[in-house]
């Protein structure tokens, strides 16, 4: 056995988080940062030792020693990807409570890598019943760190956040409960490949999705996100826009699709239908808002509906788009609340109206918070175009009318944040307290600029993305593909443009068969 | 068979016996001042009992012509009996110490140890009249304990309702027995089975006969377990009741309350698994939903434990209903890991004092607890949450072991019905831990027991995620204990 590196990093968070509980409240807050930037160290040997196009599951470990499941754990390209994410996310997280967190901050700091050991236990488990203990223990600390460090509402939030997740996720542990007993085993590789009966997988695929929409969140089961968006510290939200919201898409990605091929086929139009509406209802949810995390937490429901459509496109395109979205949802939605988080520790509210003019005495937060709001947008040369083009063109070959209803997203997407965009930042300066405003300081400078030139690199070099997963995406497909759904799309070679010096020259053989009568 | 073997398949039980009666004497003469040395015997005579399962005990057989059951089912049951005995023997002292009016007397023990006594027999017995006589002996010594502080009414009032709700679930129990005697002719659990097997349960005539028999007698054992709808004693005698004492009755009792119906379902009602089933399943789902649902508006923590357990009750029926090996060795896995967190939830509410020492019992006091007390504050945050099953705490555990038997069994409905309802049951115990991390202070408590705050870590490790790597012992442990039965 080579060496357990994902144990390694989940064995570090864990036992800062332990340490952090017996320590003073600076100490606390260097050893989370040391373990986290020794987490995001460890993120980068793996991705750097991951050989692209390798075995599909790598760094893999097994120890029996729970009996009636196993410590398993292993990767593939696109678990690398969102473990990257949150090593990636998880210091700025720590650094973006620096200051604004004073009450119980030991407390906090484990909460804090306690969600860190969950998320990438998550996404390494290779083992059902591993995965549903990671995945649902997510809870404790988020309800913890909601309800004790969050805003006047924390209590209702924190309630809803619990009770909705936990009822989602229960459906779908009598599904695995099933899977392993019909199966006989547990182990997720081995599942992969296990064809349920068809009329079985569509009970199975509604449990699961019971979960995984709830986490997603997709509509109409969204409402807990904009509750603990809103109530959440700030690097509460990051986390929860980063990376929790992935593992609902990671879940469909791993589960319901090679999983359930044939439900998963019968039940696109659910997905379809719920993803349409939800595109278009939270996008102008979110340009009626006037709490700036509310409106940011709407876009994030619609950012990720478009994921969903991509998941249920059954083409490379689609699936490959929507684990970009994911990647670049990841990083624009968690600078868009540290963006949040910066002006509301200095002014400590969230109305638009009671700020307009930052360009003005911040310029270098508007630049940054610009870069963000185009990237949310889906400009070309962010990280969001790349994934949503790539998303909408696989939905295309399926479902003309989902893509064209979804594609107005993006321009809802964009009416709405730009909207944002003016109000916060330009315009003339309104209030004295606004005007005493300082710039970024050095410790935001360096929470935003990471994430701003990672936004950038996905957007203008997507391809170092894009091979990790795309043997993965190719194993996907073939597995589904015999579920494929039939798409509406029927595209036709056309003739060709036929050069004007030889207009009169008949057509030959080289044009479509179609189009030869 | 001769005597001494059959003796020594008893030894237990007679340990605790013997050493009752001496330890009952030394009280008599020494009185109130040979309280701690009565005390720590005790623990040390349970201990000597657990070390006598270790030989024919565990392993004998049959013995007293088939009336009692050495087998590996009873020897866990027991051990588990005779652990949530010690402790609630150790938690006592301080309690009465602090507690102004009664203290406490060396008869504690000796109850304490005679109830374990008959909650021995209760396992082990493979008669219905044995049965009975356990179930008795343990009932009895439980009614003065629930009113051991002589002084307080509520006390009383607890030991008395106790009392004459216990005198009529005993008789309704025996009126059952008195049918499956008078229609199988035999009162020996294998006798008793083979009538169930030979006869047609439908039609008339003896058959219903033998039904009504079989449900006075799940009546009787239901009250016992204290599982819906004949859960109503438990509120109020564990409201009353001194703490250790709830904490007592909240453990052993139901282990072997759970254990005697696991007993007479497989052995003695085997063959009418149809039958009582259905009677099983409406009792887990009755007492899931109502331990939840009423639950939620209670001030006073003993009572939402008590509602706690009877919800706990309902998912260990679950794996009852189940009837398999696997879902027998999932309610022994479910009840082994509940008395964990149940006796540290109770040690924690002992540690619930003002500054004087009284007790107090008000949910609300516990607010803020995580400033002032963070140690127990975290420690009662995870009974609370192993409680409501949520991983990574063992109580996930409990609830996917009676799940993994249910579904396996095939009771979907049942298996997704039941892990809906636990989503209410969540909501009252995340109540505990808003009070305690979200609340403003209130009012500090004064500082505990070391002994207690000892068991209370070791309680909290043994439900921490360091618990899963108990699994492989606990699987095996608990299905050569189930296989014992079939």
């Amino acid at each position: 056995m080579s060496f357990p590196i994902l144990s390694l990093m989940l064995a570090i968070p864990a036992v800062a988080a332990v340490a952090c509980l017996f320590l003073s409240a600076s100490a606390a807050r260097w050893t989370a940062l040391a373990a986290t930037l020794i987490d995001l160290a460890l993120g980068v040997v793996l991705w750097t030792s991951f050989d692209v196009g390798g075995a599909q599951w790598q760094f893999v470990e097994y120890a029996p020693v729970f009996g009636r499941f196993a410590w398993a754990l292993g990767i593939d390209g696109y678990a690398l990807l969102l473990i990257a994410l949150s090593v990636f996310l998880m210091p700025i997280c720590i650094g973006a409570s620096w200051q604004a967190i004073e009450k119980r901050v030991p407390e906090y700091m484990a909460a804090f890598l306690l969600t860190e050991v969950l998320m990438i236990g998550t996404f390494a488990a290779q083992d059902l019943f591993l995965f549903y203990i990671f995945f649902e223990a997510g809870l404790i600390p988020m309800f913890l760190i909601i309800g004790i460090w969050g805003g006047v509402n924390r209590i209702y939030a924190s309630y809803k956040f619990f009770l909705y997740t936990l009822l989602g996720s229960l459906l779908m542990f009598i599904a695995m409960l099933y899977m392993s007993i019909t199966a006989g085993t547990t182990s997720i590789p081995v599942l992969l490949n296990y064809d349920f009966p068809p009329q079985v997988q569509t009970w199975l695929w509604l449990a699961f999705f019971a979960s995984f929409a709830v986490k997603m969140p997709m509509w109409p089961v969204h409402t807990w996100l904009p509750d603990a968006h809103v109530q959440a510290p700030t690097a509460g939200s990051v986390i929860l826009a980063g990376v929790l919201l992935k593992l609902g898409g990671y879940g469909f990605l791993r589960f319901s699709l090679p999983m359930f091929p044939e439900a998963s086929a019968s039940l696109v139009w659910l997905v379809f239908g719920l993803s349409a509406v939800a595109v278009i209802y939270t996008s102008l949810v979110a340009l009626v808002q006037s709490d700036m995390k509310k409106l940011i937490a709407y876009s994030s429901v619609a950012h990720m509906a478009i994921v969903t459509i991509g998941l249920f496109a059954f083409n490379a395109q689609g699936i490959e788009g929507a684990m970009m979205v994911m990647l670049g949802h990841g990083l624009v939605s968690g600078a868009l609340f540290l963006c949040v988080g910066v002006i509301y520790d200095r002014l400590h509210t969230r109305e638009i109206s009671r700020y307009g003019g930052l360009a003005i005495n911040m310029p270098r937060y508007a630049i940054l918070f610009l870069l963000f709001t185009m990237a949310s947008i889906g400009l070309p040369g962010t990280s969001n175009f790349v994934g949503e083009l790539l998303s909408l063109m696989g939905t295309y070959k399926v479902s003309t009318t989902i893509a064209l209803l979804c594609t107005t997203g993006i321009i809802l997407g964009a009416a709405y944040m730009l909207y944002l965009y003016r109000r916060v930042v330009w315009g003339e300066i309104t209030s004295e307290e606004v005007r005493a405003m300082p710039d970024l300081s050095a410790r935001e400078l360096w929470l935003l600029v990471p994430i701003a030139a990672a936004v950038l690199w996905m957007g203008v070099y997507p391809e170092s993305f894009l091979a990790p997963m795309r043997k993965d995406t190719q194993i996907l497909l073939a597995r589904i593909e015999r579920a494929r759904p039939a798409g509406d799309s029927r595209p036709t070679k056309g003739t060709g443009i036929v050069p004007a010096a030889h207009a009169e020259t008949p057509a030959t053989g080289h044009e479509a068969p179609g189009s030869a009568h | 068979m001769d005597y001494a073997a059959n003796l020594a398949m008893t030894l237990p039980e007679l340990v605790l016996a013997l050493g009752a009666i001496a330890l009952m004497l030394v009280a008599a003469w020494g009185g109130p001042a040979a309280t701690r040395a009565v005390s720590w015997t005790a623990v040390a005579v349970l201990a000597g009992a657990c070390i006598a399962l270790t030989g024919p005990a565990s392993s004998g057989g049959s013995a007293f012509y088939g009336m009692y059951r050495a087998d590996a089912f009873a020897a866990f049951a027991k051990v588990l009996i005779y652990a949530a005995a010690a402790v609630s023997i150790i938690m006592a002292p301080d309690f009465f110490k602090r507690t102004a009016g009664d203290n406490l007397r060396p008869e504690y023990p000796v109850l304490i140890l005679l109830s374990a006594c008959g909650m021995g027999i209760m396992v082990s017995a493979s008669d219905l009249l044995m049965l009975y006589v356990g179930l008795e002996l343990q009932s009895l010594a439980a009614y003065v304990l629930a009113s051991f502080m002589r002084q307080d009414t509520r006390s009383a009032e607890a030991g008395l309702k106790y009392f004459v709700l216990g005198a009529l679930a005993s008789g309704i129990l025996l009126y059952g027995i008195s049918l499956v005697y008078g229609f199988t002719g035999s009162t020996l659990f294998d006798e008793v089975a083979g009538a169930y097997a030979a006869a047609p349960l439908t039609g008339n005539g003896k058959a219903i006969g033998l039904l009504f028999g079989l449900v006075f007698v799940f009546a009787g054992l239901a009250f016992k377990m204290s599982a819906v709808p004949f859960h109503m004693w438990t509120p109020d005698v564990y409201e009353g009741a001194p703490t250790p004492v709830t904490g007592f009755f909240a453990s052993a009792p139901k282990v072997a309350a759970m254990a005697l119906g696991v007993r007479v379902a497989v052995e003695a009602m085997g063959p009418a698994h149809d039958q009582w089933r259905q009677i099983v399943i409406f009792a887990a789902l009755a007492s899931i939903l109502l331990g939840a649902v009423a639950a939620i508006g209670q001030q006073n923590i003993k009572r939402l434990l008590a509602y706690s357990s009877i919800n706990n009750v309902g998912f260990a029926l679950i794996g009852l209903a189940a009837g398999t090996p696997e879902g027998v060795a999932s309610v022994m896995t479910y009840m082994a890991i509940y008395i964990v967190m149940t006796l540290g939830s109770f040690l924690v509410v002992l540690q619930m004092r003002d500054e004087d020492g009284q007790p107090v019992e008000t949910i609300a006091s516990l607010a803020g607890l995580s400033r002032s007390r963070p140690g127990l504050a975290a420690a009662l945050a995870m009974f609370m949450f192993s409680l409501a099953g949520i991983p990574p705490l063992f109580g996930f555990y409990a609830k996917f072991a009676v799940f993994y038997a249910a579904v396996e069994a095939g009771l979907f409905p049942l298996a997704v019905v039941g892990i809906a309802m636990s989503v209410i049951g969540a909501y009252y115990y995340l109540r505990i831990v808003k009070t305690m991390y979200f609340d403003e202070p209130a009012a500090p408590y004064g500082r505990g027991d070391a002994v207690e705050g000892g068991l209370i870590a070791v309680a909290a490790v043994i439900i921490s995620p360091l618990g899963y790597l108990l699994i492989p012992a606990l699987t095996a442990w608990t299905l050569a204990a189930a296989n014992s039965l079939f």
